[in-house]
């Protein structure tokens, strides 16, 4: 499974639960179907098993993956082969990096929809991201694309959090990948906006 | 905002002031008010928007971006839209488009430096007995010229009608014969008669119960018993039931339901008002499709003219009935036609169809029993009210009764809409339209969600038996022919097109698949296929149609899965 999660609404966007029900046409997600008495459920037909291979594969083709280690061990599980698919687009948008608790990296993101569902409904209230495009063309996005510090956001990490696949990501957790110093990681993410930086506080690279 | 910038937003008071009491659900309505005045929607009307229709500005962004007449960028004040579809395509759509865009000297989608002329690509306009067609502004204009634009966009010449043909035609026998203004004139032809037998003499479970005899199913493509829907949703609990006609034609090669509201758009306001009177609902909506600008404009008039004469609104007929009926514009979404996507975007938001179940008929328009009829059905539904259950069975097959609007198209001498009873041979139905010009190659069945037959098909009766037997669909009515000349890799290309456009993104198989289809056959066309293209359009095509969330996506490999089966050869590398 790749959309679904335990604390959002569950939409059957990524079909990888797919199942072959007796009776049934074609092929039931899993995550929204109810189970009936006496229902006959296959979860690994050769249908269910070449649905879940061709997805994966599809979305491979799309979506950098480097991050979504446990998208690689499906892709691994199900023999998937995205090369299939090679020379096709690839969402590739630029990273963005406006506000300094998180960074954007829709490279990656695979359009599970939680960062958009933590952020309205299902728990923020704060609807600062919804949807851009449609179709492949889909992306996470505010109002007209605005930096994130001019929109709703109350900055509460939430979509961070839910994120499978290292689209969103802490600013610091990025920065520490980038090999930049504590101190400088401290200065970047707490400091930057307030004028000058910092000759007190506490010293990270000293241990805090 | 400052005081010039509220100023200037002055303009959308009037609008607001209409649309706040109902919240979101004017959003859609809102925007394209707000945007008629200005040619595009800006941070500030938007905003301005949010804030009294309480929707959160995001969303807004999202539903902007979702309808592809909504643009927040700057656009012309008028836009020609070029149909593209394959219909028009083969009749020279692209040709047309070029020729447009010279004219501006523009690329598509680019605005001239005056702000006033945009030219767009456009998926299917449901012009195709006009092809090749296009919308200037909101001017509908056929057989368009492509190499001198400068006639059909200076001067738009609308369109007529559209051909109306068949045998007897009970559903569209007053289409080109009576003014579509004209209550007196429906009138005199048997109109409201239906509305006012059910009113007059029947219980709503009486009503039903006639449409369940007639044996009437659905026409706009899943052919759902229409008894059987109305009778759920009148059984469902609670107070508040709507009726929603679904007028958001866009399947490409299918056409028949705007000739119905522009040539007789009194007589599905009177199945509307049948099927209120069934299920106990006061108010419908109809769903126009965004390019229908003028079925929207005459509907209106229909609705208005109605309400004035006391054929609705309160005590219709002089009876205790009362219903409504409010017209809702699409905005550019294929997908919309989906039923729950249709709720969702009359609710006013992105156009994604709903898991199902629940169905509409216990939890549809703002999460209430609904009953969702194609225009063409409930047409029907009034027809058979009208003159009982028996004479509807009296044409048709015993499976398929009654008569049925097919959409003629692509190389045919006269296409245009033919009403005929089901089960009609396929043949028949070329023959009616003229024949077809050239040699036949094959017909597409159902619309760009079908599936082709040959000429060892024409002795196929149209009914759903018939065609379930010869594993095609009936789909919507399409018929379009296709002639020897035609590059079928082509075709199939267009309706791979028409689909990577209209995918909404809901779901992965739909969202990826219809752009891997692209892929392959583009690079196919163009001479680059590779050895297993095949296979891969057959296992795109197949977790498409098995793993899909909605009917769209559902549909979306079929046409080209069904090229495989007929013409293995086609799309092999190399040929």
């Amino acid at each position: 499974m790749i959309c679904y999660f335990g604390h959002t609404t569950a939409n059957g966007l990524c079909r990888m639960c797919v199942v072959e029900t007796k009776g049934a046409r074609g092929l039931q997600p899993a995550c929204v179907t109810a189970v009936r008495q006496g229902a006959e459920i296959q979860t690994h037909s050769p249908d269910v098993v070449r649905a879940r291979r061709t997805i994966l594969e599809m979305l491979a083709a799309t979506v950098d993956l480097s991050e979504a280690p446990e998208i690689q061990s499906m892709l691994e599980e199900y023999g998937a082969k995205p090369e299939r698919f090679a020379g096709g687009e690839r969402r590739q948008p630029p990273m963005l990096d406006d506000n300094p608790v998180y960074i954007r990296d829709y490279a990656k993101c695979v359009l599970c929809w939680r960062c958009v569902q933590v952020c309205a409904d299902d728990a923020q209230y704060a609807y600062a991201i919804n949807f851009s495009g449609r179709g492949f063309k889909s992306s996470i996005a505010t109002f007209f694309d605005k930096p994130m510090p001019e929109t709703t956001c109350v900055f509460c990490g939430q979509c961070v959090g839910v994120c499978p696949t290292g689209a969103l990501k802490a600013k610091r957790e990025f920065l520490i990948e980038q090999g930049v110093s504590l101190v400088d990681v401290f200065y970047e993410t707490r400091m930057r906006g307030a004028g000058k930086r910092s000759t007190g506080g506490p010293r990270l690279d000293k241990g805090g | 905002m400052d005081q010039s910038e509220q100023h200037e937003l002055g303009f959308l008071d009037p609008i607001l002031a209409e649309h706040a009491a109902g919240g979101r659900s004017g959003l859609v309505p809102v925007l394209l008010r707000a945007q008629s005045q200005t040619g595009y929607l800006t941070p500030p009307m938007v905003e301005a928007i949010g804030r009294a229709l309480r929707v959160p500005l995001s969303e807004i962004h999202g539903v902007i971006e979702f309808y592809t007449m909504l643009y927040n960028q700057p656009a012309g004040r008028q836009v020609v839209r070029v149909c593209t579809s394959p219909i028009c395509d083969q009749a020279g759509g692209h040709a047309a488009l070029r020729a447009a865009c010279r004219h501006f000297g523009t690329e598509p989608g680019e605005v001239t430096p005056d702000g006033e002329w945009m030219v767009e690509e456009s998926p299917c306009l449901g012009l195709c007995d006009h092809a090749p067609a296009a919308l200037v502004g909101e001017t509908p204009v056929g057989g368009i010229d492509p190499p001198s634009p400068a006639r059909w966009i200076r001067e738009p010449e609308p369109i007529g009608l559209g051909l109306v043909g068949g045998m007897a035609r009970p559903l569209s026998g007053r289409c080109g014969i009576i003014d579509p203004a004209d209550l007196a004139g429906f009138e005199a032809h048997g109109g409201f008669g239906g509305l006012r037998r059910a009113l007059e003499s029947l219980t709503p479970a009486q009503v039903i119960a006639e449409i369940k005899t007639a044996g009437l199913s659905g026409r706009g493509g899943a052919a759902f018993p229409t008894g059987t829907k109305w009778e759920m949703t009148a059984g469902a609990p609670g107070d508040t039931r709507y009726v929603v006609c679904n007028a958001d034609e866009s399947e490409p090669g299918t056409f028949k339901d705007r000739i119905l509201l522009e040539g007789d758009p009194f007589f599905v306001l009177e199945g509307m008002a049948i099927a209120g009177y069934a299920i106990g609902a006061r108010k419908g909506f109809i769903y126009i499709r965004g390019e229908y600008p003028r079925a929207q404009r005459i509907v209106a008039q229909a609705i208005k003219v109605a309400v004035e004469n006391g054929r609705l609104g309160e005590g219709i007929l002089g009876m205790d009935f009362a219903f409504d009926i409010e017209i809702r514009s699409g905005a550019g979404a294929y997908i919309c036609g989906e039923e729950t996507a249709l709720f969702e975007a009359i609710e006013g938001k992105r156009g994604f169809p709903r898991l199902k179940p629940p169905y509409p008929t216990t939890h549809g328009l703002f999460g209430k029993p609904t009953t969702i009829n194609n225009v063409e059905t409930l047409c029907a539904a009034a027809w058979i009210v009208t003159f009982g259950a028996e004479a509807y069975r009296s044409v048709g097959t015993p499976d398929s009764p009654g008569s049925k609007l097919f959409c003629l198209s692509g190389d045919v001498n006269r296409p245009g809409v033919y009403e005929v009873p089901y089960g009609t041979p396929l043949g028949d139905l070329l023959a009616m339209a003229g024949g077809v010009n050239g040699e036949l190659q094959a017909v597409l069945l159902g619309g760009a969600a079908g599936a082709f037959a040959g000429p060892d098909h024409l002795d196929l009766p149209m009914s759903f038996e018939g065609l379930r037997a010869a594993n095609l669909p009936l789909g919507s009515g399409v018929v379009m022919a296709i002639n020897q000349k035609r590059d079928m890799r082509r075709t199939l290309l267009s309706l791979a097109h028409f689909f990577a456009h209209e995918s909404c993104g809901k779901c992965y198989p739909c969202q990826l698949g219809t752009q891997r289809q692209l892929e392959v056959l583009e690079r196919v066309v163009s001479g680059q296929g590779r050895a297993d293209d095949l296979q891969i359009l057959q296992d795109v095509g197949f977790t498409m149609t098995n793993a899909s969330l909605c009917g769209l996506g559902m549909t979306a490999g079929t046409a080209v899965l069904s090229a495989i089966e007929r013409w293995p050869e086609l799309l092999q590398n190399g040929r």
